[in-house]
């Protein structure tokens, strides 16, 4: 019914997906696994028109279908269920329904109330939620919004629903309804795209399965063919390609930055861990895992309401951004554009905004030094040649942003570092640098700690992998045991 | 060849797009707009009119420079007006003749001044403390505020204005040198704080990106807070400007030009999208609104059609400000 012929997608000239070819049949469910940044998302952009393909063609029964945005893969009868749901929580369920198809009074434009709550009776009893269709959506539990979601593709008379993570915010005995619900869908002949890093609930539900590494298709195939062994080897298996410089330097014995028992409710649980000096910790999990959460704990960024953050050995009492910076503690985020930096000021200005302080007296700046120290910067993170200190920051390559954000960190001279996806969005050449860089600052005695989505990145540079699931640290890996398949399976919750 | 060819389009397009983005945009239309007015209004380019267009720039501009604080954290003050009705009157209250608290010591002046900065400051603390700390909207702070500070100068005087103030208070408002002087030392002083102090960077990093220059270390809500002290104060000093002038303090005052405070800043280029703005750009607001008032007025148009034209300028102003957004995240993309 629906058909993937030769899809091909990059971005700023790094290849997302490449050749990829699949099919759907009505009423079956199909699942798409594969690592963060195989090409998952970018497919189903495609899908909904929000990309366009560069090569290759998307085939709706037979016939060419080239969706230009949300309104055509409505109109193809194609439903999108996303992580982040899209409900208005301030509207009743029935409004939410029918929000662009409100049934009218006549020629008039005037809701018909009572026409829209019968209908949306109707639906929610297919859906077997049982709600009044009046009640707000923002009373309801994350599992009856999915079945609202649900209900919104049924009303569009959906034959494709298509499932991104869907069980996530689930409890187990919604994750069941929703199962049932799908195989009564599956019975009606409409098809479902699952999109899961839950391999068991893929291998249970999925007539088919298909595996996306790299943006490539490395497999598919009745789910009879596989078991969740073949699949984290499929998702992970690839010799590594990217150049990681060397390391001759050892962590000591020194702790620099101790995480003490962390708790807070629905974020993490129990997290305690030591950084040293001189040491990279890599910091692995799934999105949602609660890494970025445990991050902005460490730097005092969210408050956490059990255990303590020890910097060098003093513990961090009142804890805030400001206290981090003052025990020489720096974070990049993963978020460059909107936590990073500020994108329409200059380089300079972006560089020494940590530092400021202590490039003035009383206040009043010392633009001698401030140039001669940002400019020194530059140089050290080897930021683009051609750039001017003046142009702003928005006008640089995302990874010339990074080397300012690490740049403005630098300055500040940390002695704890933490980075949450330092290479996002990166180039390869630049991914290198800042490997190049994270080993110079090491040698220094700097404590590192990075988060990735990119297990190979973490292998590449790490000392010591903590593995993190649900909020928990679920193993921890020495560098001489370093092994994909093992960290995959504790950020999957495997045994 | 037709004109509309790409290349000599082109050509005509780079310098029109540079001028646009130029810092001196509106000197260059300020100068522009009083060449061409010059034939067809009598008494534009006399002595006596230049020390008019001088003396209404004066107040006006501390106001906006004031304003141009809390533009480039993002915010907006309204309130500011009301501040100076309430400034003039309190500091009226405080050194008449009559019945003025200090009105029999030797320090009258210098008291009266006082306790006007003082209310200008404390208003600007108030504003600021709800936006900053209870991260209320800017907008419904400064207008609730408005509303009450204009309320309260006109009930302390029963809606009568106050004379009888100290000869040597007024001299700052009735002579030009006193007010150009005071006027000189605010802008100075405030362009500075801007381009060469930590506060003033941090100021332009908090309207670009709040939430990055939390991360890195910035007391967001101390810098919010003092731009609101700042817009409060420079307030109070119009007031002693303005107070001085008319000899008289009246909580009216100042009422009539709030538009023109944040027109005239917008104007001047400093962005109501936060992050961008100088001083020298609101002179130059100032200087263009001032002349516009000032031409229509030697033109002998009624009231309400001076009022008509600045409300099309300060909306040209406001659309122009979109444009150059757009245009200059556009030339940075290439």
């Amino acid at each position: 019914m629906f058909e993937f012929r030769g899809i091909s997608k990059g971005f700023f000239g790094v290849p997302v997906l490449s050749d990829v070819s699949f099919s759907i049949e009505s009423g079956s469910t199909v699942g798409l696994v594969g690592e963060n940044g195989a090409g998952k998302s970018t497919l189903m952009n495609i899908m909904g028109g929000n990309h366009q393909p560069d090569a290759g063609t998307l085939m709706l029964d037979g016939v060419s279908f080239e969706p230009r945005g949300p309104r055509d893969a409505a109109m193809a009868r194609i439903a999108f269920i996303h992580q982040e749901l899209n409900l208005f929580p301030n509207l009743s369920i029935a409004e939410n329904l029918f929000l662009t198809s409100f049934p009218r009074r006549g020629g008039m434009p005037l809701i018909d109330r009572k026409t829209m709550r019968k209908r949306a009776a109707a639906l929610l009893a297919e859906v077997e939620l049982d709600m009044p269709p009046d009640t707000l959506v923002e009373h309801l539990t994350a599992g009856e919004r999915q079945l609202v979601e649900i209900t919104k593709a049924l009303s569009i008379e959906a034959r494709l629903i298509i499932l991104d993570e869907p069980t996530t915010s689930l409890t187990a005995r919604e994750t069941e309804r929703l199962f049932a619900l799908m195989a009564r869908l599956r019975g009606r002949g409409i098809a479902i795209i699952y999109i899961s890093h839950s391999l068991d609930d893929v291998l249970r539900i999925c007539d088919r399965i298909v595996v996306l590494r790299d943006g490539k298709l490395v497999a598919s195939g009745p789910r009879e063919e596989f078991t969740k062994e073949r699949l984290v080897t499929l998702m992970v298996g690839r010799a590594i390609q990217q150049y990681f410089p060397p390391r001759v330097t050892r962590p000591s014995a020194d702790p620099a930055l101790e995480a003490i028992g962390l708790s807070h409710a629905g974020v993490v649980h129990n997290v305690s861990f030591t950084l040293q000096r001189g040491e990279v910790l890599g910091l692995a999990g799934l999105m949602g895992s609660g890494r970025t959460e445990l991050a902005r704990i460490l730097f005092g960024l969210d408050e956490c309401e059990h255990g303590e953050v020890r910097v060098q050995g003093r513990s961090l009492r009142s804890h805030s951004a400001r206290e981090s910076i003052r025990q020489r503690v720096a974070f990049l985020t993963e978020d460059r554009r909107s936590e990073g930096l500020c994108v329409e000021a200059s380089i300079t200005d972006n560089l020494a905004l940590v530092t400021l302080p202590s490039l003035a007296r009383l206040g009043w700046l010392d633009l001698g030094k401030l140039f001669a120290s940002t400019a020194a910067i530059c140089m050290a993170v080897r930021l683009n040649r051609s750039a001017r200190a003046s142009q702003p920051a928005k006008s640089l390559s995302g990874g010339n942003q990074q080397k300012v954000v690490l740049g403005k960190w630098l300055l500040a001279e940390p002695t704890v570092f933490i980075l949450d996806e330092p290479t996002r969005g990166i180039d390869v050449g630049a991914k290198s640098e800042i490997y190049t860089l994270i080993n110079e600052l090491v040698a220094r005695g700097v404590a590192v700690l990075v988060i990735s989505s990119e297990i190979e990145e973490l292998i590449g540079i790490c000392d010591r992998i903590l593995v993190m699931s649900r909020g928990e640290l679920r193993d921890e890996v020495d560098r001489p045991d370093f092994d994909r398949e093992r960290i995959l399976r504790a950020a999957l919750n495997k045994p | 060849m037709s004109l509309a060819s790409p290349a000599s389009f082109q050509r005509l397009l780079v310098p029109a797009q540079r001028l646009l983005l130029s810092e001196n945009l509106v000197l260059v239309l300020s100068v522009g707009y009083f060449v061409a007015m010059w034939p067809f209004t009598p008494g534009l380019a006399a002595p006596e009119n230049l020390k008019n267009i001088l003396s209404a720039m004066l107040p006006l501009l501390i106001v906006a420079i004031g304003q141009t604080f809390v533009l480039i954290s993002r915010g907006i003050d309204l309130s500011v007006t009301s501040t100076i009705g309430l400034a003039s009157v309190v500091g009226a209250l405080a050194m008449n003749g009559e019945s003025g608290w200090f009105r029999d010591s030797g320090l009258v002046v210098s008291a009266g001044v006082a306790v006007m900065l003082s209310v200008g400051t404390l208003l600007g603390a108030i504003n600021g403390l709800a936006i900053a700390r209870l991260r209320m909207p800017a907008f419904i702070v400064t207008l609730t505020t408005m509303m009450f500070v204009s309320g309260l100068a006109i009930w302390l005087t029963k809606s009568r204005n106050i004379y009888g103030l100290p000869a040597a208070f007024n001299v700052v408002g009735a002579y030009i040198l006193p007010g150009v002087a005071v006027t000189l030392a605010v802008a100075v002083a405030a362009h500075l704080s801007l381009s060469r102090t930590v506060f003033g960077r941090w100021l332009y990093a908090v309207g670009h990106n709040e939430r990055a220059a939390h991360i890195s270390g910035v007391p967001v809500d101390r810098v919010i807070l003092s731009a609101y002290v700042v817009c409060g104060l420079c307030g109070a000093i119009a007031a002693v400007l303005y107070t001085g002038r008319l000899e008289t303090g009246s909580a009216t005052m100042g009422q009539r030009i709030l538009l023109d405070v944040i027109g005239a800043t917008v104007i001047g280029g400093t962005s109501l999208y936060g992050g961008k703005g100088k001083v020298l750009w609101t002179v130059f607001g100032v200087l263009f609104l001032t002349l516009i008032d000032n031409t229509l007025n030697l033109q002998n148009l009624s009231h309400f059609t001076i009022m008509i034209v600045k409300g099309a300028v300060i909306l040209l102003a406001a659309v122009l400000d979109t444009v150059r957004h757009k245009l200059a995240g556009k030339l940075a993309d290439v």
